[in-house]
């Protein structure tokens, strides 16, 4: 590429080539959304009917040459043309966007009409790519030739900021663990701002726990979520059966998904990689499927219900108890507020997530947790070492597996009702994205992550569908621009100097 | 069976005896019928054309393989131990057989510390009470670590890596990063270290570092060392006991003189005299000027 760059020759501009190139783009866009966007099915008294929205079809096909065209000037080094281009477009579409808000709403909705796409979301997005293409122009004209790094120097750069960050962790953890402190207690924070923290807090944990066996040992799990399952359902069950309490149940969830992770991680000893993937992409679906129909023991498709909720040391969330029984806010004479439950929740799973984050900070600096990472990096050396690939191995799928039936369990009782649809292979799908968006190993990045992925579509909910279109550019986006998470960056367990050695590592 | 040269046993006492070592593949054998002896305190060498089989000799000892035939006896301080009936990781553990591999194999992406305390796995393992201790921050784990990184210090300044203790094993140049897993093996404590192709790679000088460093661990630490080499000058230059393979067999043995004006050696090294098939004349031709040049000489 760099070579490329820097020839004149290259950078002549083929016309018909060109063309041909974004054309074939545009028939592209075109061949996916004749069908996808094109054709609609709506609900009409008397059937479904079908309504077409070729205009919209057109619109995209356009847009998609033009947008090809300006990847191709931006790599022919011709940055002043889609400058002028993209800015006066963007420009006009927001001009035409936001007209009803300043002029008379006739004359709005009459200019309405030359927007491109029907939907407002739709027209918005097309204005942040158009901005987006003239901002990458502007810089393009402002550096010049290196304005176009390769993958590597970005990978350097990122890899130095994810340093940086790691480095600035060490205060960034504390604002952030206060920030999560007195959240509940902000003026902002209603109900459905706490649901959304206990949410993400939980994928937070989630992610912690599958970074121990994704991002240090290097197994690749995609059956996560059947952890988290058994967890679950081991608190509900002995909850519904034995008439136990959360607290007495929680340990007993995490020893069942450990013993789960050990069951999972016997056969499983000799494969790597793709194959440990699909392995465990089955037993996911196993887990899953068992809940389902075991319909005696599990209540299959109807789920268990009446889970019981957690109490505050034996002190129950309710506006009214059972005789013999002191409630939350009469012990503490408080007024009954349902936000009380809400609150205790959100405390509850931030000290879960505190306890496997200062678990794994730990465990990072044991001789296991370096054995995990050698072991990703080379088992046959590890052999040659004397260490157990075994056991190894099975600590990690152990441990793992124990804070997901932990978060599992915390699950249960927030809910109080749980079916096997909650534990579909989406679930395992999104706790992986986190990691890996995260930066694998990255504890901050986990947070990072699970705040991007799981807090902002909560925020962006009118958006509908186009929540995991957006969701799935983002993927796209990051795996083009940093295939390796956003914070990757691995600081040793151990240090002889301090952080400046007599011999500086190169970056 | 094939026949195969007599055991020349070697002057030290006995570390490791290999007998009749076979290894099958299907219908190729890569070791045929290979016995010797390797003693403490020694630098045996093992030698031989490409594919002679001397790397699966090292996997069998090392428990990458289990040979089809063979009895590999060490004979540890603690008494004799059967490696052929140990499963992998043990042999280093428990037997303390230590190896390196010919395409460097490091844990790139950890630093050079954490490299040599990997290798010290098992001493820590007992010492954090298997994480327990660990956890919980006790005295016992924090001196043990200590420990483990005086050791690893040892090391790092025999191979000079102590100036880049932090840095990432994969950023090291290549003469390093050889260095640096002799120096792990070495953190395993071993009675027997098996280096394969530890020259491989080197610049002359750097070779003939590597030749003082491993006599220094053999004088130093009273170690045998099994040695895989092409580089003639490392392995005439250290070995005190030389062993020839050449299509899975063993062809000599015995000390370096020995070893350097055996026949066998010289004809697999350099190949046959292939009298037989020359046209009748010339091969007349050829005796006479033989004959001529001996009488000469």
């Amino acid at each position: 590429m760099a070579a490329e760059r820097h020839d004149p020759a290259a950078r002549r501009m083929d016309t018909g080539a060109m063309v041909k190139e974004a054309g074939a783009t545009a028939i592209v866009v075109f061949a996916l959304a004749f069908a996808l966007v094109g054709l609609k099915t709506q609900d009409v008294p008397g059937g479904l009917a079908i309504i077409t929205r070729f205009d919209d079809v057109f619109a995209a096909t356009a847009i998609a040459f033009v947008g090809r065209m300006a990847i191709i000037l931006l790599r022919v080094g011709r940055p002043r043309l889609v400058l002028a281009t993209a800015l006066p477009f963007a420009g006009i579409l927001m001009f035409l966007l936001l007209s009803s808000r300043f002029l008379d709403p006739e004359t709005g909705e009459k200019l309405a009409r030359f927007l491109p796409f029907d939907s407002v979301v739709v027209n918005w997005v097309t204005t942040l790519i158009a901005l987006g293409f003239a901002g990458r122009a502007a810089l393009a004209i402002r550096h010049a030739a290196e304005s176009l790094e390769s993958l590597e120097e970005r990978e350097k750069t990122m890899d130095r900021v994810g340093a940086q960050v790691q480095r600035a962790a060490r205060y960034l953890g504390p604002a952030l663990l206060l920030l999560a402190i007195v959240f509940p207690f902000m003026p902002i924070a209603d109900r459905w701002l706490l649901d959304i923290g206990i949410l993400v807090i939980t994928y937070i944990m989630l992610g912690w726990g599958l970074n121990i066996v994704v991002g240090l040992a290097g197994l690749l799990d995609l059956g996560y979520v059947a952890f988290y399952a058994v967890g679950a359902y081991s608190y509900a069950l002995l909850a519904l059966y034995f008439d136990l309490g959360f607290w007495t149940c929680l340990p007993f969830a995490g020893i069942m998904a450990a013993f789960a992770g050990i069951i999972l991680g016997f056969p499983v000893l000799r494969l790597r990689g793709d194959y440990l993937a699909i392995v465990t992409l089955g037993f996911g679906e196993m887990v899953r499927i068992i809940l389902l129909n075991w319909y005696k023991f599990t209540k299959g498709p109807d789920g268990l219900s009446g889970i019981p909720r957690p109490t505050f040391f034996g002190l129950p969330f309710k506006r009214s108890a059972p005789e013999g029984v002191e409630t939350f806010h009469s012990f503490f004479e408080l007024t009954y507020s349902p936000i009380d439950r809400i609150i205790f929740l959100y405390y509850l799973i931030l000290i879960m997530a505190l306890a496997t984050n200062l678990f794994t900070l730990r465990i990072r600096k044991l001789p296991i947790s370096r054995a995990w990472e050698a072991l990703r990096e080379d088992e046959i050396a590890c052999r040659s070492l004397g260490l157990n690939p075994r056991n190894t191995k099975l600590t990690a799928f152990a441990i793992g597996a124990m804070f997901a039936g932990f978060s599992g369990s915390f699950f249960a009782t927030r809910q109080g009702f749980i079916s096997p649809e909650s534990f579909t292979f989406i679930e395992s799908a999104v706790i992986l994205s986190i990691v890996v968006l995260g930066g694998m190993g990255s504890q901050i990045g986990v947070v990072l992550a699970a705040v991007l992925l799981i807090g902002l579509p909560e925020f962006f909910r009118e958006l509908q569908q186009y929540r995991m279109l957006a969701f799935g550019a983002a993927m796209v986006f990051i795996m083009i621009w940093r295939p390796s998470g956003l914070l990757a960056h691995r600081e040793p367990t151990i240090r002889l100097w301090g952080r400046d050695g007599p011999a500086e590592a190169p970056k | 069976m094939s026949e195969q040269a007599a055991i020349t046993a070697p002057s030290g006492t006995p570390l490791l005896t290999v007998e009749y070592l076979t290894m099958r593949f299907g219908g190729l054998v890569a070791i045929d019928n290979v016995s010797f002896q390797a003693a403490d305190s020694q630098i045996t060498a093992i030698i031989g054309p490409n594919g002679a089989g001397k790397t699966t000799v090292f996997n069998c000892l090392t428990g990458f393989y289990i040979p089809t035939v063979g009895r590999l006896t060490l004979h540890h301080p603690k008494g004799d131990l059967l490696l052929e009936q140990m499963e992998g990781y043990r042999i280093a553990q428990k037997a303390g057989v230590a190896r390196t591999f010919q395409n460097i194999r490091l844990f790139r992406a950890m630093s050079v510390l954490e490299n040599l305390i990997v290798a010290q796995h098992n001493k820590l393992m007992q010492a954090s009470a298997f994480t327990f201790a660990g956890l919980l921050g006790l005295a016992r784990y924090r001196t043990a670590e200590k420990d483990a990184v005086e050791i690893a210090k040892y090391w790092m300044d025999h191979v000079g890596l102590t100036d880049r203790a932090d840095w990432n094993a994969g950023n090291l140049p290549y003469g390093d990063q050889r260095r640096l897993e002799i120096a792990r093996a070495m953190c395993i404590d071993p009675v027997l270290l098996c280096l394969d192709e530890p020259a491989a790679g080197l610049n002359p000088r750097e070779s003939a570092d590597l030749n003082e460093f491993l006599l220094f661990i053999r004088d130093e630490h009273k170690i045998g060392i099994l040695l895989i080499e092409h580089d003639m000058n490392v392995v005439m230059g250290i070995s005190d006991h030389i062993v020839v393979l050449d299509y899975g067999r063993k062809i000599s043995d015995g000390s370096p003189e020995a070893v350097r004006n055996d026949p066998a050696v010289i004809r697999a090294y350099l190949g046959e005299e292939e009298d037989e098939d020359l046209p009748p004349e010339v091969a007349q031709d050829l005796a006479a000027a033989r004959e001529q040049e001996e009488g000469k000489a």
